[in-house]
């Protein structure tokens, strides 16, 4: 299968933008930010999370934890997969029980990902609330899951894949539209 | 009346490598003529002509060492299939161990198997008679009455002969009888477990392993008890190179000691085992120092005969875990092949692996082997260069525990004739 | 990674690299043990059949409790079994396993080779959980983990182990093991159970049969049981080897300061082992248990979680 690069969604500097954007919001929704924890389900929802927690630093002066959620072993289509996945840890250094809990990821697409998530994330304790932000919602939702917040809402055709590209994990930064050819 | 035209005759106990034509009359040969004779010089042949040329034409081979499992396991061979598979590789006489069930320990046994083999063999069929009741090692078997029926030696093959004592008595009984003594030779409180011989891979498979000296603490002891007895002596299936140095100093004292390689043991080593049971045999495969001082020995006369200790096991008895599987190896169909990769490597002679086949066996026997007219017609004709893959598929032996499967020879046996009657015949 | 693992048979038929990826899965299974909620649905739906021709407690519990938390069956065959006391063969009884469909078999049997025999024969991937004297893949694999952790590091150690040589399945594990991480190994016994070949299985393997010259700068301490059912021959007098061989805190000293002493389990204190010794700061037969768990739960997510109807797709079976 080959890839192929249609369009750039976002840049560099508009991915900041958004973050700071999301940050507020979520500060603003959330009725105080002291019981909140975020999320990030790996691999890209991990430094999305730090650089939103950092933002909310900014703007709140309060330290919110961040955790990473490894959701290999919640995946609901291990047996569709020939190769072998990589496991990593999920480090969720604080409790969960009690505690509001912001997901965060990369793109909200089908929605198993995001299941798979709370399963993970259920079987450390009883959140009292759980909510997601995500960069990119490409739509094509296969199960009832909503993104709380949400920083560009895109139209894609299912033989488009989104690439969010960050320094992080990919050594770059923006957000392409990409398209898979036979 | 069968000829057997330009083939290359090499016949040890003339000494003779040379292109010859053999006329056989009934079962016996007739004449032998030099190959470029004329036919006009030639009786009007109202039989066959079997064409030989670039063929080796050698006495009939004898095998010292078999197992033909009938009666009693007749699910993993016969005296009909196995002699079959003797006659595809080249045999015309096979010996067949008294370790059937019952253990052919008694005439009426021997008597059996001899009436089987008129029947169905396809190869003379010469019996050893076990050595003591059952082979249980405690007291002499009817070695007399088995001599009359027809036995060619005794042997409680698949055990040593248990002590000293009882193998004393036998070969006192047995020089008397002038019967050769043939040992399985193994200590067996060395033996006992062990399913490979001791060495790193042994150690690394996790297996019980023996050591070389299982074999060669034996054959110590029988060597000088037949210098005790003045008995002749075999040694079955020897394997270690300990073992080989006993026999060569005792033949250079004058005794009466001889003995034979199987074709496995020349060929592969303990390096070779695998959790792979067709590479389970009894005596094991043995080290590299040991195949290298074999196959020395079958060069400088040590060895007197190659033997297969052919040991069929039905499929199902071999394919389970190592340990509970039976020892035994099948090998008529591939000894000649095996033996002639000696020849093409140069370490062997053309002329002394025929002796091995041919006039080794039959001295230990104490019978004649030759190509000469009055001569019995048993002869193996061979093919020192023909290509070809064993596949154990299309052998002619009931069971298929071969280590050799898929292995790629030069050179076959081509045609079998026992008593003038031709009775195997490669398709080519 | 390179090749994708099909089964576990031995260690030595491993490459270093799937040595170190099978540790590396097992790292989030050690911190699963910590969860409140011990249950995972990854395996929900498939079936581990636990076939144990030969007693064990430790380690078909430990197997069967890794099935469990991923989510899966267990088919359990235990060696008091009818059906064995009646004669069926291996190959029967693992052929009447797999016909009802397990996802893999776990096999412990006293016969050397016998997982490889099995594996001959049957599809579905099998673990070895030790066969006869030959190999003991999880147990080499949670003890490697648990010298990483503690230690920081498996690479370059001196590694001692003491005990019955010849017949341990688990030396011979920990030989192949560790012997890719460039470990440098004394190995320590009775002569009758200490054979030359051993120096053949790595490149820095020694022997001695004095315990003092052999604890000399380790850096770990492997203790094997003595194992009394596996001897069919006149036997060492346990006090003889008690005298000569027991682990003893005067001799522990002997090693390096902050040496690991490990055991396979189960121990029998005062034997092969001082009771100070094995409840001591420096044995880790504790975190070993932790470990072992969270090694067959990796070994089992790796060979059965994914790919079953990817390898139907593909027309392919897990063939040998």
């Amino acid at each position: 299968m080959r890839v192929v690069e249609k369009t750039q969604l976002m840049s560099a500097t508009e991915i900041d933008r958004t973050l700071q954007r999301l940050a507020h919001e979520i500060v603003e929704k959330s009725g105080g930010v002291a019981n909140l924890a975020l999320i990030g389900i790996r691999r890209r929802g991990v430094p999305l999370a730090q650089r939103i927690a950092r933002a909310m630093h900014g703007i709140e002066h309060a330290e919110i934890p961040v955790g990473t959620l490894d959701i290999t072993l919640y995946r609901d289509d291990l047996s569709k997969i020939a190769a072998q996945p990589v496991l990593h840890s999920s480090e969720i250094s604080f409790p969960v029980d009690d505690k509001d809990v912001l997901l965060v990821d990369d793109v909200l697409y089908t929605g198993r990902t995001a299941r798979a998530a709370m399963n993970g994330l259920f079987d450390l304790g009883r959140p009292s609330r759980v909510r997601m932000a995500v960069l990119i919602d490409r739509g094509h939702r296969e199960l009832p899951i909503e993104a709380s917040f949400v920083g560009r809402s895109v139209q894609t055709s299912d033989r488009e894949i989104v690439e969010v590209r960050l320094n992080e994990t990919d050594g770059e930064e923006r957000v392409m539209l990409v398209e898979r050819v036979e | 009346m069968l000829l057997i035209k330009n083939g290359r005759v090499i016949d040890p106990a003339s000494g003779t490598d040379a292109k010859r034509d053999i006329w056989i009359d009934g079962s016996r040969i007739s004449r032998i003529v030099p190959a470029e004779t004329q036919a006009a010089s030639s009786p009007s042949t109202n039989g066959e002509t079997l064409d030989a040329t670039s063929l080796v034409v050698a006495p009939g081979f004898i095998d010292l060492h078999c197992h033909l499992r009938e009666p009693g396991g007749e699910s993993s061979e016969t005296i009909e299939t196995g002699t079959r598979a003797a006659a595809c590789g080249g045999f015309t006489a096979v010996c067949p161990m008294p370790n059937t069930r019952p253990v052919n320990d008694n005439a009426s046994v021997t008597r059996s198997i001899l009436e089987r083999a008129a029947a169905v063999a396809a190869t003379h069929v010469w019996p050893i008679g076990a050595a003591s009741t059952g082979s249980r090692g405690e007291s002499l078997a009817e070695i007399g009455a088995m001599q009359k029926a027809g036995i060619v030696a005794v042997s409680d093959d698949g055990h040593p002969i248990a002590t000293a004592k009882l193998l004393r008595q036998v070969m006192d009984y047995c020089r008397a009888l002038d019967l050769p003594v043939v040992d399985h030779c193994e200590d067996s409180s060395l033996f006992a477990g062990a399913v490979m011989r001791e060495g790193v891979q042994s150690v690394r498979l996790g297996l019980r392993g023996m050591p070389a000296a299982t074999e060669s603490i034996a054959v110590g002891r029988d060597v000088q008890m037949t210098e005790l007895t003045g008995c002749r002596f075999h040694v079955a299936h020897l394997s270690a190179r300990g073992s080989l140095d006993l026999v060569r100093a005792a033949k250079k004292r004058g005794l009466q000691v001889s003995c034979e390689v199987t074709p496995h043991h020349f060929t592969l080593t303990d390096e070779d085992v695998v959790y792979d049971t067709r590479f389970k045999m009894n005596p094991p495969l043995a080290s590299a120092e040991d195949r290298a001082a074999l196959i020395e020995g079958l060069a400088d006369g040590t060895v007197d005969a190659i033997a297969t200790d052919h040991a069929p096991h039905e499929a199902a008895l071999k394919d389970v875990e190592f340990d509970r599987a039976p020892f035994g190896v099948i090998g008529f169909e591939t000894a000649l092949a095996l033996a002639l990769e000696l020849v093409h490597s140069g370490r062997l002679s053309l002329m002394r692996m025929v002796e091995l086949f041919t006039i080794g066996p039959a001295r230990v026997l104490g019978k004649k082997r030759a190509i000469a007219p009055g001569e019995a017609a048993d002869l193996t004709i061979f093919s020192a260069d023909h290509p070809w893959m064993f596949h154990v598929k299309q052998s002619a032996s009931k069971s298929t525990n071969t280590p050799f499967e898929g292995r790629k020879f030069r050179g076959a046996p081509m045609v079998t004739i026992v008593d003038g009657r031709i009775v195997y015949r490669r398709e080519t | 990674m390179a090749e994708r693992l099909r089964d576990l048979l031995s260690i030595e038929e491993l490459t270093a690299g799937q040595i170190a990826f099978l540790l590396d899965e097992a790292k989030p299974f050690q911190e699963f043990q910590r969860h409140p909620l011990k249950k995972l649905a990854t395996l929900r739906g498939k079936t581990v059949a636990l076939a144990f021709f030969e007693s064990s407690t430790r380690t078909r519990i430990s197997f069967a409790t890794a099935a469990s938390r991923l989510g899966a069956d267990t088919m359990n065959l235990q060696a008091e079994s009818s059906s064995l006391k009646k004669g069926e063969s291996l190959l029967d009884t693992a052929r009447t396993l797999d016909a009802m469909k397990p996802d893999c078999i776990v096999m412990r049997h006293s016969s050397s080779g016998s997982a490889d025999f099995v594996a001959r024969h049957l599809d579905i991937p099998v673990i070895n959980a030790g066969d006869g004297t030959h190999e003991h893949p999880t147990q080499a694999l949670l003890d490697a983990l648990t010298i990483r952790d503690r230690r920081g590091t498996m690479e370059n150690l001196n590694v001692t182990i003491i005990g019955d040589i010849l017949h341990s399945r688990v030396a011979r594990s920990n030989l192949h093991l560790l012997s890719h991480f460039g470990c440098r190994f004394t190995l320590c016994g009775p002569a009758m159970w200490l054979p030359r070949e051993f120096e053949c299985f790595g490149k820095q393997v020694r022997r001695s049969t004095r315990i003092e010259e052999a604890l000399e700068g380790a850096d770990v301490v492997m203790v094997l049981r003595v194992q009394q059912e596996r001897l069919h021959e006149p036997a060492l007098p346990l006090d003889e080897y008690i005298l000569l061989y027991q682990l003893t805190p005067e001799r522990l000293r002997l090693a390096r300061p902050d040496a690991l002493v490990l055991h396979p389990g189960p121990m029998i204190r005062g034997l092969e082992i001082d009771p100070a010794v094995a409840d001591g700061p420096q044995s880790c037969v504790l975190e070993q248990v932790t470990n072992g768990l969270a090694v067959r739960m990796a070994l089992l997510f790796v060979l059965i979680a994914t790919g079953s109807e990817a390898d139907e797709a593909r027309g392919a079976h897990a063939a040998h």
